[in-house]
């Protein structure tokens, strides 16, 4: 059939079943994105003959005749398309991976469309930006500033990757065409749990192009867990590549490999496996109590905290006397809430390619928050040396913690190693949903006691965390839960049990936040509550008993010594919430709806525990220009960005003048992941050191050369003004390289000690009583960053952490049904927010310098999402007068609430 | 998707291009939902769209729409002046979770025949008594109301081989008032109730529920009953039938779809 694409004359044969989005990508349009595959996200919007449609649901062969445009071919040769520029121009993505697709729409939209954006762009979702920016890109207003030297920090600087974003030339994981490429697709366990008997793999074998099926006799013995920390032993050693037992529905039971995806899927069908089923538990509480299914046999060196109560953890601490505190108090709320799974629904799938290059070493390109990690685990579980392993990632389409997970490159790296074929794998939305990870659903108990006066006398916890069939981030997530959200409140008196539990359920895993977001809906909930008995305002009462500057943080343990006030702004968050709450403004409440008012607090550690490494290498070019290589990935954290505007910063030059490389085990050194809100923190502080070290030796050259006054020589753009008289770096270079002065350097960062980081969220909600709906109509957050080294960045990490908080507390929800499956695995059933779901916040920022993080910045991309939930709760709680204990509070629950209530 | 398990795609221009239907087969209309799920069952795919029909059809009978027209043509409809029913179909289409891109290439007939509660054009066609002309493989033809065709979630009355022609809505229909509600759990997002109230010329009044129940019921009055018995005949009627999925409780569906009712029986209680 022919057709056109972007003006280009095609003559191809789709397969039958085909859908037009593959089969463009088949021709290197690799622009045209998948997020769903189901017509939900619109990630892969395309115009057919000058109508814009859903790719993955167009019938290739309808293409036939017509003619297609992409991203590709939005722009009139170099001249972008006045969408693309104004996406550019108010920066209105993150990760980039929705871009195409949102660009592609906006730019077909009327101007009626564009008065009605909620309504326009319900068949486009973003989950990195909470739609702000996207409105301004639509409305044309401009966010970034230009690039000038000497503007580095605390300026607009807009994205290094922006203009291939908006042009679709971005490469994310999948976006390169290689020879010979296999595919691979699992075969999953029906079953929630289930020895495996045998595997009779005849049948699929003789499907033409199958090349091999891959079960737990190829996969190596060794157990390690999916979860990547600095330090493996952070987690327990539970899981094999392929297992002969299956802990979940949706646990991989076998990989086929084969020259097409048609081939590898059928040959799956074609699998004939006999199980051994056994006895199955679902709930935690049930799976602790004894003659519960056991659902790990390991020996103690797995790390298992009590494989006979199916605990992975189980922490305890204390302070002071609780009982005695109880007895002290005026007032006490106790109550037990749960916050259930909900999925991270980053756009891009989970996927990596792998292959063994002529040297013989293992290449693997992975979406991927922790490259360096996911290298040395490789090594360890294939007992292979780590320089026979590479793990690269280029731009990753969302990660929110799920990427901190080695949960494709293990098959991959297998199904490389026994063919010797390049080999993709690429997950389904559907699997994300079914054989990925959740956040760890939590049941908190919570109680606390007050003074008449506004004194706290005790708080008591228990949390039962359910990890799911395996531990992978199972006790940190516990330990983080147990916190910082108790840690942050001064009281002479606390008690706190955690526990996580394994099921027989998809496994839970890191999430933005990491347990705090579960913790802190019950803590905070319940401070609310407690202040309400006292008859004190909820502010007052935070103000009155959070820590301040100095006081020690003793949550479940005392925190460590090397966590530190490296700057205080709580208190200057309390005030800027209360102030934006008091203005009144925000939108008005529709006739007859309730309103109220709520708010809640976080407090963060900028650093997750126990070290944190980063490694920057940099370097003036020949040209007069800088180029480094960084460790860690981007996948809209907008840390690239930072990293330039360091480095422009130390270097006194423009951000666009520093070319970087980043996430590739190649570049050398080591960085932990871009993890725990450590992007700027932690690989920022080494980048700085960095381009300080390399500022430093540039200066001293350029002093001793030009026999200037060495306290009178400063960096100047491209040149070094030497006392007066400008020298050119590209002039330096070449006399550095004549006298093999070397001009490059290295900085290195470990992440200790860490600091302390705060937000406040503020809601004004209004209710419909007689249909429980919830609408925001003033929403604000106040964030204390440190120094915001990108204040329009920051502040859409705080938009996009609220919006993705924000589908969590109103309607996000992985369903579990009574067997054990999720029941909800697509996103038409599992809801994310769309533009018209998403109020605009008001982001407020503390003024603090922090004393640890650079140029004084502090962590900001979790903890924007940790105070939603409860913030929202405690409003509808003031407008309604029922308190709910459970999310997400979706209108059919609010609504059995007050109907409850009476 | 991919629908690998294809390998033969018919497209025929006319009726006497039809295949003889086998096991395997499916028909595509938009392709919307055939292409939004792995249908591992399905060897071949027939289009209906190269068929040709004209997607809508005014005359003084009413309303024909070609099972092939889209959302977007349907949406499109510039209707007569008289019929002040029309606005409900603008209405009705706004109330599809899928955005306006789907409207390009969803159809009529296929959200018919998927019979999903929540499927809007099974609301607007039932509402405004519309029926199908189904075409049989064999030849023949048959009508059928839609408030009879649609059986519960993805089931319905086409027997195999059996493809939506069209849909007529009567003139009749078409020139009542008409009332609407929709609720659901996000903003724009999958109906949990959708109710129409229609009041004809001499007064006679019809509620039609859909999305809060697995398939449409219909509660037809000479004129506007009151308030209590409307809501007491609806809640007889169901009698617990309200449907539970992810997309809302069934308690809040039947306490929506009675607010509605309420809402909509004064909307059109007044003097026809």
């Amino acid at each position: 059939m022919t057709f056109k694409i972007n003006g280009r004359d095609f003559s191809e044969q789709p397969a039958p079943g085909q859908c037009l989005r593959t089969f463009l990508r088949q021709l290197g349009h690799f622009g045209v994105k998948k997020g769903c595959d189901a017509g939900d996200c619109g990630a892969c919007t395309v115009y057919v003959d000058g109508e814009p449609v859903h790719s993955c649901l167009v019938p290739a062969f309808r293409a036939d005749g017509r003619e297609v445009t992409t991203i590709e071919g939005l722009a009139k040769g170099n001249d972008l398309h006045p969408m693309q520029q104004a996406f550019l121009d108010a920066q209105g993505f993150q990760c980039g991976f929705c871009t195409a697709g949102m660009i592609m729409t906006a730019a077909a939209l009327n101007q009626e469309q564009k008065a009605d954006l909620g309504r326009a762009l319900k068949g486009n979702l973003c989950r990195c930006t909470g739609y702000r920016a996207i409105e301004d890109a639509i409305s044309g207003r401009r966010d970034t500033e230009d690039a000038k030297a000497g503007c580095g920090v605390g300026h607009n600087v807009p994205a290094p990757a922006g203009p291939d974003v908006v042009t679709g030339r971005a490469r994310f994981t999948l976006d390169v065409a290689i020879d010979g490429l296999h595919h691979i697709k699992l075969a999953r366990s029906p079953h929630a749990h289930a020895r495996i008997r045998t595997i009779d793999k005849s049948a699929a074998l003789a499907v033409p192009g199958v090349i091999a099926v891959l079960t737990h006799e190829d996969a190596p013995a060794t157990l390690y867990s999916s979860a990547r920390h600095e330090t493996r032993e952070t987690d327990p050693d539970d899981t094999r590549v392929l297992d002969d037992v299956v802990r979940f529905i949706g646990q991989r039971v076998a990989a086929v490999v084969a020259t097409s995806e048609a081939a590898a899927e059928e040959a799956c069908r074609k699998l004939v496996i006999d199980y051994d089923i056994l006895p199955a538990v679902f709930d935690p509480e049930a799976a602790m109590q004894p003659g519960a299914p056991q659902i790990h046999d390991r020996e103690p060196e797995a790390r298992i905290h009590d494989p006979s109560r199916n605990l992975v953890a189980e922490l305890h601490g204390a302070t002071g006397d609780v009982a005695q505190g109880f007895v002290e108090a005026d007032a006490i709320h106790e109550g037990t809430y749960f916050v259930p799974r909900v999925q991270h629904v980053h756009l891009e799938t989970l996927c990596a390619i792998a292959w063994i290059d002529e040297s013989g070493r293992l290449n693997v390109r992975s979406s991927t928050q922790v490259p360096f990690l996911t290298r040395l685990e490789l090594a360890h579980v294939f007992g292979l040396p780590p320089d026979k392993v590479r793990v690269l990632c280029e731009r990753v389409g969302g990660g929110f913690g799920a990427k901190q997970e080695m949960l494709t490159e293990d098959i991959a790296t297998l199904a490389a190693l026994k063919t010797g074929r390049p080999v993709k794998l690429e997950l389904t939305r559907e699997e994300q949903f079914t054989g990925a990870t959740t956040r760890h659903p939590m049941k908190v108990n919570i109680k606390i006691g007050a003074k008449r006066d506004g004194t706290l006398t005790a708080m008591q916890m228990r949390v039962v965390s359910n990890t799911g069939a395996y531990g992978n981030h199972g006790m940190p997530v516990l330990e983080h839960a147990c916190s910082e959200s108790i840690s942050v409140y001064r009281c002479a008196n606390k008690k706190i049990d955690g526990y996580a539990v394994y099921t027989n359920t998809v496994p839970a895993g890191a999430f933005r936040g990491y347990g705090l977001p579960q913790t802190g809906f019950a803590v905070e909930s319940a401070i609310d509550e407690v202040a309400r008995m006292i008859g004190m305002d909820a502010l007052e009462f935070r103000r009155r008993n959070v820590v301040r500057k100095g006081d020690p943080m003793i949550g479940l343990h005392k925190s460590p010594d090397d966590v530190i006030y490296g700057s205080y702004g709580l208190d200057q968050c309390l005030d800027l919430v209360q102030s934006a709450l008091l203005r009144g403004d925000g939108d008005e409440p529709p006739a007859g709806w309730a309103v109220g008012e709520g708010t809640a607090l976080t407090m963060i550690d900028t650093v997750p525990p126990g070290g944190h490494y980063s490694d920057t290498h940099i370097w003036l070019d020949a040209d007069g220009s800088y180029a480094m290589t960084i460790g860690t990935a981007e996948f809209g954290n907008g840390t690239s960005t930072v990293h330039r505007q360091i480095a422009a910063s130390v270097l006194n030059a423009s951000p666009t003048a520093i070319a970087f490389k980043q996430s590739d085990t190649d570049h050398g050194g080591h960085d932990t992941g871009a993890y725990g809100s450590t992007g700027t923190v932690v690989a920022g502080r080494a980048t700085q050191r960095a381009a300080e070290a390399l500022r430093d030796k540039i200066l001293d050259f350029a002093a001793a050369q030009s026999k200037a006054d060495r306290a009178r020589c400063k960096l100047a753009g491209d040149a070094v003004d030497c006392d007066g008289k400008a020298m050119p770096l590209s002039e330096l270079y070449k006399l550095a390289k004549a006298f093999a002065v070397d001009v490059s350097a290295h900085g290195k960062s470990n992440g200790i000690p860490r600091s302390v980081a705060f937000n406040v969220q503020g809601f004004r909600v209004a209710v419909n009583m007689a249909s429980g709906e919830v609408k925001i109509l003033k929403s604000v957050q106040a964030a204390d960053a440190g120094t915001v080294i990108n204040p329009m960045q920051c502040r859409a990490q705080v938009e996009g952490g609220v919006a993705q908080a924000l589908g969590a507390a109103m309607f996000e929800e992985v369903v579990i049904d009574d067997e054990g499956r999720v029941a909800n695995p697509a996103l038409r059933h599992y809801r994310i927010p769309a533009f018209a779901d998403v109020p605009r916040t008001e982001v407020l920022f503390a003024r603090t310098s922090d004393e640890l993080g650079p140029f004084g910045a502090k962590s900001m991309s979790e903890s924007p999402y940790n105070p939603v939930a409860p913030a929202l709760a405690n409003a509808i709680r003031a407008a309604t007068g029922v308190r709910f204990f459970r999310l997400p509070l979706k209108p059919d629950r609010v609504h059995a609430g007050i109907t409850a209530a009476g | 998707m991919d629908l690998n398990t294809i390998t033969d795609i018919v497209r025929p221009s006319g009726r006497d291009e039809l295949p003889a239907w086998r096991q395997g087969d499916a028909f595509v209309g938009g392709g919307t939902w055939l292409f939004s799920e792995p249908q591992n069952k399905l060897t071949r795919l027939i289009d209906l769209s190269t068929l040709g029909w004209e997607p809508l059809r005014v005359s003084d009978q009413g309303l024909e729409i070609a099972a092939t027209c889209t959302i977007a043509q349907l949406d499109g409809l510039a209707a007569p002046p008289s019929w002040i029913a029309a606005p409900l179909i603008g209405q009705c289409c706004r109330a599809f979770l899928a955005s306006f891109k789907i409207w390009n290439v969803a159809t009529v007939g296929g959200n018919l025949c998927m019979s999903l509660p929540a499927g809007p054009m099974i609301s607007l066609t039932t509402a405004l008594d519309g029926d199908l002309r189904l075409w049989a493989p064999d030849g023949g033809e048959r009508r059928i109301a839609v408030a009879d065709f649609v059986k519960g979630p993805l089931s319905n009355e086409l027997r195999p081989g059996e493809i939506v022609r069209a849909i007529h809505l009567p003139r009749a229909a078409l020139t009542r008032r008409t009332a609407f509600r929709q609720i659901s759990l996000q903003k724009f997002g999958r109906s949990a109730a959708l109710i129409i109230g229609t009041r004809d010329a001499s007064g006679a009044f019809v509620l039609t529920v859909t999305a809060s129940t697995p398939q449409p019921y219909q509660f037809r009055f000479d004129a506007p009953p009151s308030a209590d018995d409307l809501t007491s005949q609806i809640d007889a009627t169901i009698a617990g039938n309200w449907y539970d999925d992810i997309h809302g409780l069934p308690a809040w569906r039947r306490a929506m779809t009675l607010h509605f009712a309420r809402e909509i029986r004064d909307e059109l209680g007044d003097a026809p």
